[in-house]
């Protein structure tokens, strides 16, 4: 876009920077000369000095300098501020000319090479006579310079050159073009950088020294001027600070002039210069709330500065251009890194700006609705001599005119037309649109989804008054959804009527029959006669006729409409409107409901379609149809009403496809549901209203599932929420709220009509072969064909259950690993009604725990369901949980011959193994045999025979049995020797004779083997009589390899008189066996104590009586005398 | 039902209200709002009055932009101190021509009042008890046994509450 009056001059808004011209440059053919420039101009960044350069001729003519007031009492200022005075400061005058110069110090023509340059200063001197800028040269010399005091001749001649040129010695610099280039040009620079400021320094000292020259009558303008261009000066010199607080006084000497409808253009002007200026620095100075106050304040006092009343859009205008430039300002400090906030950022005033721009048009509107026959005024009254303006915001045709009368209305007047005819052509549209698209970035970024709708929109208006009818159309349409899904009604249906009658502009049918539907629903706030009105045009649109045009629409493009509709009538291209519903709130509701969540197979599927119109007149549907998941049923549920062509729409209300507004219309569906689809949903996929016919136009209203569209999920809630009662409707008439969508169902298998039962024991016992009888009966009225039986344990136990149980129908062998745990679809055969049939399952578990069993009898039977026959499937199942238990519990124990409990045997000598079996099992078992099985390790003493064989065992009742045993010496481990197996085998008593005996095999504990080195036993009876001579003898066995040293004594009791060896010591060869013969003599009855034998081992002393005390009895019973003693007592005595 | 349970603990009790009322320390309240809305948790709206002169849909627009602002607001409270939250939310923000101050309720109702700028003699405090005053009134409201939380409000007690607020503009 070109830049409009309104725009702000480019030097207004750029930094200003310090301006030095470089002359002496021959920068097109002399390389070194380039090479110069290139290190000034390229690569500026911040860090260096700002200043801009420029190349220019050393006879350059600067702006001439108009001679020095002396005073200013006749002085009468035209204007606030000139035109051309910033750029003149930016780019024209510089502060500093730099003349560079080719010279070595050793340049054998030096006179005359310093007479040129000093000519070559004179002429730049001669072009800026008057002005206080700086003149330095700059020598360009080949040689590296010496360090300073050591080059005689070159201080020498320096202080010459600057005699000649008449420069300080401040003012004259030396560049070798060596290889450190940029560095010297870095510190050259730099050295402009302070002759710059100083020069900025002088000028804002000298605008200062006019202020006392002037009085506040006359040169009220001056004020401002002056104080400007301080700041701008302070600008140059980059005096922020200075800068920002001057601007700041120029700002309130602007509000102080005295303002009238001629200079109020003018004023307005240069506040909203300054105040870009201040607000700018404000921003530069991190300051943005300084910045925003200032603006508020800006804002607040020129608002109602309207000026010439003919001109109000200029005041519009301007206002915009305001709130755009601090938006841009804001913006572009954000970039800088300042943080904005939700409520302050710079979308506010792109916004407010776009409101300006908005009621700019409006107000050109109003005000430059001239006849089409006004001609521009010639000569033009915008012209001026030099073709701009010489102050800022004058008006061409009085410029420096500065009485508030108007000396010339005839020329105000035609001045005022040509402005107000230019005005006309300003695309405002396009200038709004901008802004609001600028606006709708920036709230975007700072998380404002509304404020962007509400400004979308009103870029879509605005396109819509720009008659592009296909931007508004895409932006309303996008933002419809999110006034729609907020429930904004009021808002949505406002965009809609705008939407409608772009859709209606441009023709597009399908837009045009989808926002109808909406306005006439029940989202719509619209009256009922313009829903009428447009219910009636969308009536003329399915019959292919030309609707009326929307209200308030512009007439030619109503032509033009017109036009295209008719085209379109003409033209037989598709005429099938598909809209989807559920994005929108059309004005025809649909709910789709089963009339129950699951169907058996044999009972017709059934649901009911609801649909209810909320438009004003009674509509008319041809068609409705249901599509499901599997498609085979979408034939059975369609309904269609053939009508004769000349009919309308609008049909008499008997019709079933006749939707009268605000009541509920149901429509029954029923079918057979397909076999194959028992244990599967079956779902509405989408439900098809269709609207016209095809002979017109045809619009399908598609829901997706069991109906709903982008309102009902919120009124589903609320409906749910409410405690409402609603009143009571005659039986055929439902509430529309008190509809539930149900859009799918299951197809489930019929009901069985057979009985399983299941007679067993419980608890199951370990590794028995259970046995389960599975009795089937029959209840059908007819055969039930190809029973097929699955038992066995439940799928989806823990995974051991699976390896760890068995089962078969073979009761006659033992299971093992390679039967499954679960027996499929068992061929039964069929069975006739009332038919019973028995089967048993042997179930082996070979751990306890419990387990959950499956019975599943499934069958086919026929039926027959509204007249269709069908082969249905049924099954019925039967879960049982039965727990495995150990028969028995078995303990083994270890004694010695003496039942003294022992927890280590010692080699060679026996001992006792019993073992004990206790029934745990809550039926009686009975034992049929037991069996041990030695290890190699072990040895019997006697015969191993069973003791428990044929016993019968009740619960909680046990068994035991005895084993003598002996245990070869070992060369025994940690661990111990093994003793072997103990075999039980059982069968539940209660069994049949075939049931098959379950050998149980316990493993017997290990056990710890000793030797010893000794070993002694006793032979002596099992009783002794008082003063009966009882003879005892010891065997001594030496169980080592060594000759044994035994020392052996006997130490008397009191119940028994003894004769024998009392204390003797002994050898016994290895391997071989002593015997010690006593003959004891009791003399008191009872159970007494025998004399004890103690025996010492020399070799192991660590053999102790103790350890004796375990083989040899230490007590034995001594029965008392008999009263009639016989012969042979006497014979003793 | 939970939303329900909300209400009946208003701030304050209505009975400390008509205390203050009686004691006459009831603040001046002048008519000064040009649209008064009630939007329902769910960010739709219950009520919504402007000013008759004015254009409707205008405000309806401010109202419903400023929800941007009162979601902001009501995030970044965030889901601690929920009891001793502050209730009023403040300026939402400033346009040109209007001023709109926010209040949101436990249940995450809010009322959206919108004020003239050239309106400066009403003070942030005035603005709170209006809030306050409208927050009670709508407390009534729920508490009516008709009427079903959700539902647009048409209570004759609540618009003459808010009609009391409004600008009245010959």
């Amino acid at each position: 876009m070109s830049p409009s009056q309104w725009d702000f001059p480019v030097e207004l808004c750029c930094r200003p920077m310090a301006f030095v011209t470089l002359t002496g440059l021959d920068v097109v053919y002399n390389a070194v000369h380039r090479a110069v420039w290139d290190a000034f101009c390229a690569n500026r960044r911040a860090d260096r000095v700002p200043i801009s350069f420029k190349v220019l001729p050393g006879d350059h003519e600067y702006p001439k300098c108009r001679t020095k007031r002396t005073s200013y009492e006749w002085y009468i200022p035209k204007g606030i501020l000139k035109t051309g005075w910033m750029n003149k400061h930016l780019n024209l005058v510089p502060a500093l000319v730099v003349v560079f110069y080719e010279l070595d110090w050793d340049e054998p023509q030096w006179k005359e090479k310093q007479s040129e340059c000093a000519t070559r200063v004179e002429i730049v001197r001669q072009s800026l006579q008057g002005r206080n800028t700086k003149v330095a040269v700059v020598l360009i010399q080949k040689k590296t310079p010496l360090p300073p005091g050591e080059d005689v001749i070159a201080s020498e001649r320096a202080a010459a050159l600057c005699n000649a040129c008449d420069l300080s010695g401040k003012s004259l610099f030396v560049l070798p073009h060596t290889d450190h280039l940029v560095g010297y040009i870095i510190r050259l620079e730099n050295a402009f950088y302070e002759h710059a400021q100083t020069y900025y320094y002088t000028e804002i000292r000298r605008v200062k020294s006019h202020k006392e020259y002037l009085n506040k009558t006359t040169h009220q303008l001056l004020f401002v001027r002056h104080q400007f261009k301080i700041a701008f000066f302070s600008e140059l010199k980059q005096d922020t600070q200075n800068a920002l607080k001057n601007y700041r006084t120029a700002y309130n000497l602007v509000h102080e002039l005295r303002a009238h409808e001629t200079n109020m253009l003018e004023i307005k002007t240069m506040a909203g210069f300054i105040n870009y200026k201040i607000c700018r620095l404000c921003f530069q100075h991190n300051t943005p709330l300084d910045a925003i106050a200032q603006f508020r304040k800006h804002i607040d006092l020129c608002k109602k500065k309207i000026g010439s009343a003919e001109l109000a859009f200029e005041h519009a205008a301007w206002m915009s251009k305001q709130f755009q430039a601090f938006g841009d300002l804001f913006d572009e400090a954000i970039k800088l890194g300042l943080t904005a906030i939700q409520t302050q950022n710079p979308g506010f005033y792109y916004q407010q700006a776009a409101y300006y721009a908005q009621e700019r048009k409006q107000l050109a509107n109003m005000l430059c609705n001239h006849e089409p026959a006004t001609i521009y005024p010639n000569p033009d009254p915008l012209e001026t001599q030099t073709g701009v303006l010489d102050f800022y915001g004058q008006r061409p045709w009085r410029q420096g005119i500065l009485s508030f009368d108007l000396n010339d209305p005839e020329k105000e007047k035609l001045g005022i037309l040509a402005l107000q005819l230019k005005e006309k052509k300003v695309p405002h549209s396009e200038l709004t649109i901008t802004l609001l698209s600028n606006a709708v970035a920036q709230f975007k970024k700072y998380k404002c989804p509304r404020m962007k709708s509400h400004l979308m929109v009103q870029m879509g208006e605005e396109y819509y008054y720009a008659k592009d009818y296909t931007k508004a159309l895409k932006l309303l349409d996008y933002v419809l959804c999110d006034y729609r899904s907020e429930g904004w009604w009021t808002l949505l249906t406002s965009i809609l009527i705008t939407a409608l009658k772009c859709a209606y502009l441009m023709a597009q049918i399908k837009d045009y029959i989808t926002y109808s539907l909406e306005l006439l629903g029940r989202a719509s706030t619209l009256k009922e006669d313009q829903k009428s009105r447009i219910e009636k045009n969308l009536i003329k649109v399915l019959m292919n006729e030309n609707p009326d045009p929307e209200p308030d629409c512009d007439p030619v493009s109503v032509k033009a409409a017109q036009k295209l509709w008719a085209d379109r009538v003409s033209l037989s291209g598709s005429n099938i409107f598909t809209i989807e519903v559920q994005e929108f709130v059309p004005f025809v509701q649909c709910k789709a409901k089963f009339i129950s969540p699951s169907f058996h197979i044999d009972s017709p599927v059934q649901f009911d379609i609801f649909v209810k119109a909320d438009c004003p007149h009674p509509i008319r549907f041809s068609k409705l149809c249901v599509s499901f998941n599997n498609q085979e049923y979408n034939q059975y549920c369609v309904m269609e009403e053939v009508y004769q062509k000349s009919e309308t729409l609008e049909s008499s209300i008997q019709e079933t496809l006749c939707l009268i507004p605000g009541k509920t219309k149901k429509f029954t569906f029923k079918f057979v549901a397909k076999t194959e689809d028992v244990g599967k949903k079956i779902e509405i996929t989408s439900v098809d209203l269709l609207l016209g016919n095809e002979t017109g136009r045809c619009v399908i209203l598609n829901w997706h599932g069991g109906g709903g569209d982008a309102a009902s999920a919120q009124e589903a809630l609320l409906a749910a929420r409410s405690f409402k009662r609603r009143p009571k409707l005659p039986d055929n008439e439902v509430h529309w709220d008190s509809l539930t969508v149900q859009a799918s169902t299951m197809i489930i298998s019929r009901v069985p009509n057979i009985s399983v039962q299941l007679s067993h024991e419980p608890p199951a016992l370990t590794n028995e072969m259970y046995c389960l009888i599975v009795t089937i009966q029959s209840h059908e009225k007819t055969v039930a064909k190809d029973v097929k039986l699955t038992a066995g344990l439940k799928p989806g136990q823990d995974a051991n259950l699976t390896q760890k149980t068995h089962v078969t129908l073979n009761g006659a062998e033992m299971c093992d690993d390679s039967y499954p745990a679960l027996l499929t679809d068992i061929p039964v055969g069929d069975l006739q009604p009332d038919e019973k049939l028995e089967k048993t399952i042997y179930i082996h578990c070979g751990t306890v725990g419990t387990r959950m069993f499956l019975v599943y009898v499934s069958y086919l039977v026929s039926a027959t369901i509204e007249g269709k026959e069908i082969l249905c499937k049924c099954h019925r199942d039967e879960t049982v949980t039965i727990e495995t238990v150990f028969p028995f519990d078995v303990t083994a124990k270890f004694v010695s011959t003496k039942f003294e409990h022992l927890d280590k045997v010692f080699a060679d000598i026996p001992f006792l193994l019993m073992t004990d079996i206790l029934s745990a099992s809550p039926w009686a078992l009975t034992i049929v045999t037991s069996q041990l099985q030695l290890s190699p390790s072990m040895a019997p003493v006697d015969q191993l025979e069973s003791y428990v064989e044929n016993v019968v065992l009740q619960t909680g009742e046990s068994a035991s049995e005895c084993f003598c045993l002996r245990c070869p010496p070992v060369t025994t481990g940690q661990g111990g020797v093994a003793t072997g197996c103990y075999v039980i085998t059982w069968k539940r008593t209660s069994a049949v004779k075939s049931t098959l005996v379950v050998n149980t095999v316990i493993t017997l504990p290990h056990v710890i083997v000793e030797s010893i080195p000794l070993h002694v036993n006793a032979d002596l009876p099992s009783f002794g009589r008082v003063r009966e001579s009882l003879p005892v003898k010891y065997h001594l066995q030496n169980k080592t390899n060594l000759v044994q040293d035994v020392e052996v004594s006997v130490e008397p009791s009191d119940a028994f008189m003894f004769s024998g060896l009392k204390q003797i010591r002994l050898r016994i060869l290895p391997g071989t066996e002593q015997e010690m013969l006593y003959n004891f003599y009791p003399l008191m009855a009872g159970y007494q104590p025998l004399p004890s034998l103690n025996i010492n081992l020399l070799r192991f002393p660590l053999f102790t009586n103790q350890m004796l005390r375990r083989f040899i009895p230490t007590h034995i019973f001594v029965k008392p005398q008999g009263r009639q003693p016989d012969d042979a007592s006497i014979a003793a005595a | 039902m939970e939303s329900r349970r909300v209400h009946w603990l208003p701030e304050i009790t209505r009975a400390e209200v008509r205390a203050k009322e009686e004691k006459g320390e009831r603040p001046p309240l002048s008519k000064m709002a040009v649209c008064i809305a009630v939007i329902a948790k769910e960010n739709y709206p219950l009520y919504i009055k402007s000013v008759p002169t004015e254009n409707e849909l205008k405000f309806h627009y401010t109202v419903h932009t400023s929800l941007d602002v009162v979601d902001e607001k009501i995030s970044a409270m965030g889901k601690a101190l929920v009891d001793q939250r502050e209730l009023y939310l403040g300026l939402l923000y400033p346009t040109e021509d209007y001023k709109v101050y926010g209040y949101v309720t436990n249940s995450k109702v809010k009322f959206v009042m919108v004020v003239d700028s050239s309106n400066t003699a009403l003070r942030d405090n005035e603005i709170r008890s209006m809030f306050r005053k409208l927050h009670n009134s709508y407390t009534d409201v729920m508490c009516n046994p008709f009427y079903n939380p959700g539902d647009q409000i048409q209570s004759r007690a609540f618009d003459n509450i808010v009609t009391s607020m409004m600008v009245q503009v010959c």
